[in-house]
Formats: structure tokens, sequence, C-alpha cells
């Protein structure tokens, strides 16, 4: 808050050399962060990145902010103890597909569901990758890696109805190779009071090379994904030209002036968690933005207030009143 | 028979100098509030007292049954007491399982108070007793007082328009009021907190009244008992203000003193678990304190919380018991290594597993010092009973905030609900340990070191100290990731000494009694009562053993060395197979320590260890 000037996306650069492997989602991931702190005008002290586990959990290290690289799964307790210590700080949360949906995902649902007003930064890159390549709760059912020679048969997360399950007030997703739709994902997010959660598909070069190439290749990702803007209609393709409407319990595919209307805000998960499950469907293009955006209490907020409530009514508690409460007796 | 008499009139009146009762009944019976009671109102009249629950697992296990027995058993007495009595004096029976799981305990000679309206054949098919107890012989050479409680307080209460059923919960008040009677304690203490407790709902705190003074009158108009008994004050206390503390209750005071002392705010991390919860529960009503509690969804995400709370400039504390510690190893291990304080409290249980959840034990010991992977040192401070709690947890807030470094504080189930009288401190008495944040940024090293080996806390928020920290090895002074060799060990070598420096501040522990010779008697923990009740009866005549007591049980004092050499062996009573023993021939090779082990799931009773010594002494001589 002391800084006066704003910062620069290169202000938020850290002298750590980044060691992620040449090619890597998580390169543009980080770049597209560092510019929307200086976008928001944030400054670097008030500012703290926590993580858990994984190559995308080194995240803090290449922020010139507070870091915290916690452990595995487990990020979601520190940023909620953080957070109560001091709800001014901007807290966002680094995880992996293995680190927030599988060692991690009890965690994940309960800060979710608590409304703890952080950004949660989920990379989905389907595998594990600093473990070097074995399969994760996201990987499809049937894909080959060294700890599943013959397929995974284990059934996949979907990472943004695990959030919606979780009851979670922001639910979005993007891309790591879609610059402008990340940042502007992100800056929503980062706007919203309350436990902001945001998939991104991000590629891992090394063990999972192309795992989203069938829907966020440059070539075919308009035609391929379809942008939530709340308010605004489901239309997709170049063009805008295709479009999206509910009906009845689905949805179907229909001319852009047939579309529906996309509104986040609605109280029901219903209409968002039918278009998380696109995902599995052929035919139909994978979502992307804003599925679900509502208002909530927040936690660490309503953790304040009864503080507050308990000394408007008791009185602000004095130290010896603590050691001396209850029955009392004299020794001569 | 007439009944004109008054209260407290004739029969005569016996001076005793201390008694031991044992409340026992059917958990649906409130026989801990009955206890408690007693204890509170023992107190107030100055006794020294100290009490121990023995609940059972379960909430509620089918009424009448034996695994539904909850016990409370209190000691009270005119001179200074060190445990809650080996044997009852007096035991109050509310049903036949109570009776046949407690008798075998009672003191010969000693009372017995049956609630006779429970020994129906009906109650003794769920005890599971085959016949009577009440006239198979198995209370000859006790002093049997047979009362029909249920049918007492139906006609206490017949005038109220209270349920049957409500009206059988009065039943322990009934019987608090003829104790009350038996020992000559006033009424108006528990009257105070009946009307307290009931000042929604008048009516039941007038019929439990009406019950107590039922009780109380019974004694005399009865003429149950031959006599009545006085428990003079005790005159040996300290002079000041006391009063009864529990040992988790005096836990969450200490740790918001330490916080206050440390001049940070308290922040608590936990996830249920018996015999630790009523940590977090008080320390959730202490919000006008400015205290924060997190109930987390498991004790995981409770030390994570808590961690992350002293990351930001809180004191991070988290509660739980030896199955909670275990899910927290991890998270410890990162405690060791970003050097940020933390007070972990273990009440100890017995184990392993969910091994026996309401009673107590001191096996997680070696888990608290070295139960962690790799090098990762905690010091540990461990409580002797419920008033000492509250001094040990100011302790583990002043190690954990000036050494930054995780602590752990040792308590078990005896201290958690036990109660003792607890001579209240002056708030400016207690230790001052102010705590500073580095806010300069000019040449901040994350991991520089001051005297102490600790290094600067600085809280986010703080503009030009930006830095990461986390699990992997960091180098020395810049804290950046490092795999290098060389630093690893020295960062190792750092975080150890920081740790064992921590002996230099805290004094070589006092030795009580004979100052040298054939046995020193060694405890740490709930141990310290039965210990010092064994050593003084030992010594009643002459000074023949010594006893001393490690509060701190990681590092290990300075000078025990010295002291170790002016004995020919040290005994060491644990509840555990040996933990500490084992600790110290490893330490301190050089002398003979002898274990001596209980693992019951209760603690040691003062004449299990007076036998013990003079079995070693007789051997010796
Ligand atoms: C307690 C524990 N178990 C296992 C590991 C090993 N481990 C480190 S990262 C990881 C998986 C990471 O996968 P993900 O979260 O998807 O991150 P990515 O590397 O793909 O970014 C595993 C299993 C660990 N560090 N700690
Ligand atoms: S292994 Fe995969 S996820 Fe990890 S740094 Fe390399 S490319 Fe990125
Ligand atoms: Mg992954």
């Amino acid at each position: 808050m002391s800084e006066t000037q704003t910062l620069k996306k290169k202000d938020f650069q850290s002298d750590q050399e980044v060691r992620w492997c040449p090619g890597c989602g998580d390169y543009a991931i980080l770049s597209a962060v560092q510019g929307v702190c200086a976008d928001l005008g944030y400054s670097r002290e008030e500012t703290v990145f926590v993580s858990g586990i994984g190559c995308s959990s080194r995240f803090p290290y290449y922020m010139n902010t507070y870091g915290f690289h916690t452990i595995h799964g487990r990020a979601p307790g520190f940023a909620t103890g953080i957070k109560m210590a001091n709800p001014d700080l901007n807290v966002w949360l680094v995880t992996g597909d293995g680190d927030g949906m599988s060692i991690g995902g009890n965690h994940l649902a309960h800060i979710l569901r608590r409304n703890v007003n952080i950004n949660v930064l989920l990379f989905n890159n389907e595998v594990y990758g600093l473990t070097k390549g074995q399969y994760s709760p996201t990987s499809p059912v049937g894909q080959k890696t060294k700890t599943s020679p013959l397929g995974s048969i284990d059934r996949p997360f979907n990472p943004i109805n695990f959030a919606l399950g979780a009851n979670a007030t922001f639910v979005a997703r993007t891309i790591d190779t879609h610059v402008k739709h990340m940042s502007a994902v992100l800056k929503e997010a980062a706007a919203h009071e309350g436990t902001s959660f945001v998939e991104i598909y991000q590629n891992c070069v090394i063990f999972n090379d192309g795992c989203f190439d069938d829907v966020a290749d440059r070539k075919i990702r308009d035609d391929m994904t379809i942008d939530l803007r709340p308010g605004e209609t489901l239309t997709y393709g170049k063009e805008l030209d295709k479009g999206l409407r509910f009906n009845g319990w689905g949805l179907e595919r229909c001319s852009a002036d047939e579309a529906s209307t996309w509104d986040s805000t609605v109280e029901s998960t219903a209409p968002s968690v039918m278009m998380g499950e696109l995902a599995n469907e052929a035919e139909m293009p994978r979502p992307i933005g804003i599925f679900r955006q509502v208002n909530s209490p927040v936690f660490e907020s309503e953790t304040e207030r009864q503080i507050a409530v308990a000394k408007e009514a008791k009185g602000e508690g004095k130290l010896r009143d603590l050691i001396f409460q209850g029955n009392t007796w004299e020794v001569e | 028979m007439t009944t004109t008499k008054e209260p407290g009139s004739d029969l005569p009146l016996q001076q005793q100098e201390s008694v031991v009762i044992r409340f026992a009944g059917d958990s649906g019976d409130g026989m801990q509030i009955t206890g408690n009671q007693y204890a509170t109102t023992s107190a107030v009249v100055g006794n020294d007292l100290a009490t121990m629950p023995d609940f059972p697992a379960e909430i509620r296990a089918p009424a009448g049954t034996r695994a539904g027995v909850s016990g409370f058993q209190l000691a009270f007495s005119a001179k200074d007491i060190f445990t809650p009595g080996d044997r009852p004096d007096v035991l109050i029976a509310m049903n036949p399982a109570a009776l046949v799981e407690n008798i075998k305990d009672l003191k010969p000679d000693g009372i017995v108070v049956c609630n006779t309206g429970n020994f129906g054949d009906r109650d003794l098919e769920k005890a599971k007793c085959d016949t009577n107890p009440l006239l198979d012989g198995t209370l000859d050479g006790f002093r049997v007082i047979e009362v029909d409680m249920n049918q007492r307080v139906k006609e206490a209460l017949a005038e109220t328009d209270l349920k049957p059923k409500e009206v059988q919960r009065c039943k322990n008040f009934y019987t608090l009021g003829l104790m009350y009677w038996l020992f000559s304690r006033p009424l108006q203490p528990t009257e105070d907190w009946l009307k307290e407790k009931f000042a929604k709902k008048m009516h039941l705190a007038e019929a439990n009244i009406t019950a107590m003074r039922a009780g109380f009158n019974a004694g005399d108009i009865q003429e149950l008992f031959q006599g009545r008994y006085e428990v003079p004050k005790c005159d040996v206390l300290t002079p000041g203000t006391y009063r009864s503390v529990m040992g988790n209750e005096a836990v969450a005071i200490g740790l918001v003193a330490g916080a206050e002392a440390a001049g940070l705010e308290p922040f608590l991390g936990s996830y249920p678990i018996t015999p630790a919860s009523t940590i977090l529960e008080s320390l959730a009503g202490m919000k006008n304190y400015g205290v924060k509690t997190f109930q987390a969804e498991d004790e995981i995400a409770a030390v994570c919380a808590a961690i992350g709370a002293s990351y930001a400039g809180d004191l991070g504390i988290t509660s739980t018991s030896g199955p909670g510690v275990a899910l927290k190893g991890e998270a410890l291990g990162l405690a060791v290594s970003i050097e940020l304080p933390l007070v972990v409290v273990n009440v100890q249980r017995g184990g392993p597993s969910t091994g026996l959840p309401t009673k107590t034990e001191q096996a997680d010991l070696m888990q608290a010092i070295f139960g962690r992977n790799g090098e990762a040192p905690i010091p540990v401070v461990a409580c002797a009973t419920p008033a000492d709690a509250f001094d040990c947890a100011m302790e583990a807030v002043r190690i954990a905030t000036q050494y930054m470094t995780p602590v752990f504080l040792l308590t078990d189930g005896f201290i958690a609900n036990g109660a003792e009288p607890w001579r209240l401190p002056e708030v400016e008495g207690l230790p001052k340990f102010t705590k500073e944040f580095r806010t300069d940024a000019e040449n901040y090293q994350p991991y520089s070191r001051d005297e102490n080996g600790a290094r600067p806390w600085v809280k986010p928020g703080t503009p030009g100290l930006e830095h990461r920290v986390g699990g992997i090895e960091k180098a020395h002074l810049t804290g950046n990731i490092s795999y290098d060799p060389d630093n690893h060990e020295f960062m190792t070598n750092a975080r150890q000494e920081k740790v064992m420096g921590i002996a230099n501040s805290i004094p070589t522990p006092e030795v009580k009694g004979a100052q040298s010779g054939k046995l020193l008697v060694l405890g740490w923990g709930s141990t310290y009562g039965s210990i010092a009740d064994a050593v003084e009866r030992t010594n009643e005549d002459e000074d023949k053993v010594g006893r001393i007591h490690l509060r701190h049980v990681w590092p290990l004092p300075n000078g025990l060395d010295e002291i170790f050499s002016r004995y020919e062996s040290i005994l060491i009573p644990e509840m555990n197979l040996g933990q500490l023993a084992r600790l110290l021939r490893s330490e301190y090779p050089q002398h003979e320590f002898l274990s001596y082990s209980k693992v019951q799931g209760q603690p040691f009773r003062a004449y299990e260890i007076t036998a013990k010594i003079q079995e070693l002494l007789e051997n010796k001589s």
C-alpha cells in the first residue's frame, strides 16, 4: 500500500531462474499472472502466492511478491490461515491436478465451500509432471503412462464440476495458450469476493504433450470452444455464427440467433454443471470462461465479524478476567 | 421416628485430614457434573484437591451396562495433596454396573452408597450380574448405605409438574446433597451454579436444588450414617487467590496469556478429537479476547492453517491427540524447515491407533521428539498437573517465538480432564517475551540468525522484504532453493543447534528429598503427582530417595549429568514402555536408569510407586 507508483509486469518477476521445461505451458501462465498483477495495481508486499507441490507449485518462487511453497495438496489450509490472520492480503493459490484433485482434493473442496477470499489456479495437465509422468485424477480413461501401461482405468474428475459440487462461488476455465482470455478471466477471478476457482488447461510438453489439442489448438480453438461470457449469448466459432441453447435437461447446438443468454449468477449450480459436463461430449464445443459467479459471505470476514460481535457483547477481554473468572477463593 | 431434627444437628462430627470420593453411575446419570460440583465446593471451602474423571469411550452405551459406567474420583484434603487419591474412602454406585466395576478399588472398611432403586432384576441383567451384589457377599467388609434414590427424588419432587423422566434426572443432585451433608459442605456454590446454568429454565434449577436439599436433609433425618465428617481448610497452600482449573482449560488460558506476552494474536487450527476437543471449545468461546479459531476439515488442514497464520504474523497453534499428531507430521517438518513459531498441543491418550480415546497414556514422547522424516528437531515441554499446564503453555509460546520453531506441548487425558486448585497469577507477574517483527529492509536476509539461532520473522504486507519460503532446502542467509550438499549439512546442523541451544534458556530442575544416595525418582508429565506423593511417603521419617521432575523433555536441561552422578540409580515411572528411560540411556550412558512402566490407561497410584521404591531400596541394601 505504501508504493504509490504503479508497478509494471517486470516488477513482479523475481530474480530466480525459472526451471520449467522449455515449452511448458506454465511459462505462459506465469507471464499472464505477472501482467494481471500489474494491471490490477497490486503492490508486491500485499500479495502472497501459496502453492502445494508439483511443477506448477514452483510458481511462487518466480513471483517477486511474498511466496509460500508448502506441502503436497495442503495449500488451501495455509491460505486459509494466512487470510484469517490478515484478510487484507491478496492471496493466490497455485495447484496442479494431482496436488489439488488427488492428495489435496479434500482441502480444495473445503476451501471452496467456505468461500475464503482467495484465487485458486488449478494447472490441469492431466498428468503428474514433477514425479515424471504418472496418470492423475484428471487423466482420461485409457491414458497410457508409466503406471498405467495398459491405459488408466480410473474414471477422471472434472475439475469444474468438482468445484461446483463444493458450491464454489466463482468457477472458470481458461487455456494456457489463450493469453488474452486467460488475463481477462484472471482479472474477473481477482475481483470476485470469495474463493475463485480457475481451471487452466496447461500443456506438459514432456509427459502429456498436446493433451488439449483437440480443443485448445489455436487453429481449431474458436470452433471447438465456447466462451461463457456472463450476460451474453452462447455463441462461438470464428464468426460467432454457432450457438448453444438449453433444451429441457440438456444443451443443444443451434444457430447464433437462437442461442440462449448465459447467466452465471443463478443461485442453482444446475446450468453451470450442465456446461461443465460438455467436457465429455463429442460434437459439442468445450466451454471456457465463467461458469459461475455468485455472492456469498466471505469466510474470514465472518470470522472477523464474530470476533467484533463477541467483543461488543462481552466487552474486550482482559487477560486478568480470563484468569480470575469463575468461583475463586482466598487463602490467607 | 420423629422428623423434627434440623439437618446437621446431633450426630457426632469427626475430623478427617483427607477424603477420596468416587461417584460412579451410568453415563446418563450426570456423574461428571456431580463430581465437578463437589470439587468446586470443596475448593471454595478451602481444601486442596485433585480430580480424575473416568469416562466410557461411548457417549451413551446402553443404559445400565458396564460399558456405560462413568466415574469421577476426587480427593480433598486439609493438607497439600498431589493426586486424586489411590483408593476411594467412599464409593457412590448409582446402579449395579457401577458397583461391580468400582468396588474392587474401595478401601477396606470404606463406605459404599448404593442406589437400591436401580437394583431390580432387569438392572442386574443389564449389568450382567448373576446374583445381586447387595446380597451375595460382594460388599462384605464395607460399610453399606442403601438408599432408594429413585423413590426419594420422586417424593421430593412430587409437588412439581416435572415429567417422571425429568424427575429422575435430578437424582445426581440428591446424591450430591447427601455427600455434601456427609462431609459438611455448603450447598450455596452449587445452588448459585444451578441458577446461572438454568437461568432460562428456573423450574429446572429449582427442582435440582430441591433434590439436593432433600439429599442433604436425608443424611440427618434418615440416620443413614453414624456420623458426619469435616475436612478442615488446607492451611499449607501458598496465600493468594485460587480457583479450580482443568488441564485443557489451563492450556487454553495459558496460550492466550503466552500470545499476549509475545504481543501476538492467537490463532488455533484444530479438529475435534478426544481428549483434546475442549481446548478448541474453550478457545472458540474466547473470541472477545481476540482469539481466532478454525475448525478444519482434518488435522492436516488444521496444522497447515496454523502455520499459515504464523506465516502471516499470528501465533499459530494446533491442538490434537496422538492420531492427529501422526497426520500432522509432514506439516511439522515444513514448520521446522521454514522456521516459524507454532505450538502443537498433544493431549495424549492410550494408543496405538484409536487405542483408548478416553484413557490416559504418555506413549507419544518419541513421536514428539523424533516422529518426522528427516532431521527435524522439535522442542518438547510437558505439563505436570492441570494448573501447571498454564505455565507450560506460556513456556511453549516463549520457546516458539524466541527460537522461531514449532514446539510440542505434551499433556494427557489425566491432566486434560483433571482439576486442582490454581493459584491465580497477577498479569504483571507473568513472563514477558515480546516478539519483534522485522520491518527494516536494509541488509535483510530471510535466513540470517540472531543469538538464539532464530531467523527474522517478517509479515507479508511489509514493504521491501518480499521473499519466498518453502520446504525445499534453503541456502544459508538468502533462503533461496539450494541443493548444495555442504549447505544442506550446514542448515541441518544450524536447525539442530538452534533447538539444542534452548537448553541454555531453561533452569536445571530442582531435586527434592535426598540430594544423593541410592535412588533418584525421575518423572515427566502427569506422573508428577504420584511420584511426589510416593517419595514424600517414603521420606516420611528421613530423606531416603530424591525426586526430580522434567518440564522440558527436549532438549534436556543442563546439569542433569551432575545430578544423576549423585545416585546409584534412577527410577523412571512412565505410562509407556520406558520411552524417557530409553532416551536418557542414550544421552547419559554412564548412569543406570530403571524403567517402571504402566500402560493400563490409568495413572500410577502413589502406592504402586512407593512399593517399587521399597523393593529397589531393599534389593540394594
Ligand atoms: C506427501 C507427498 N507425496 C508424494 C509426493 C510426490 N509428488 C510431488 S508432485 C506430485 C504430483 C504433482 O502432480 P500435479 O499436482 O498434477 O503437478 P504438476 O507437476 O503436474 O504440475 C507428487 C505425486 C510429494 N511431494 N509429497
Ligand atoms: S514436466 Fe511437464 S509440467 Fe513439468 S515443467 Fe516439464 S513440461 Fe512443465
Ligand atoms: Mg499435473
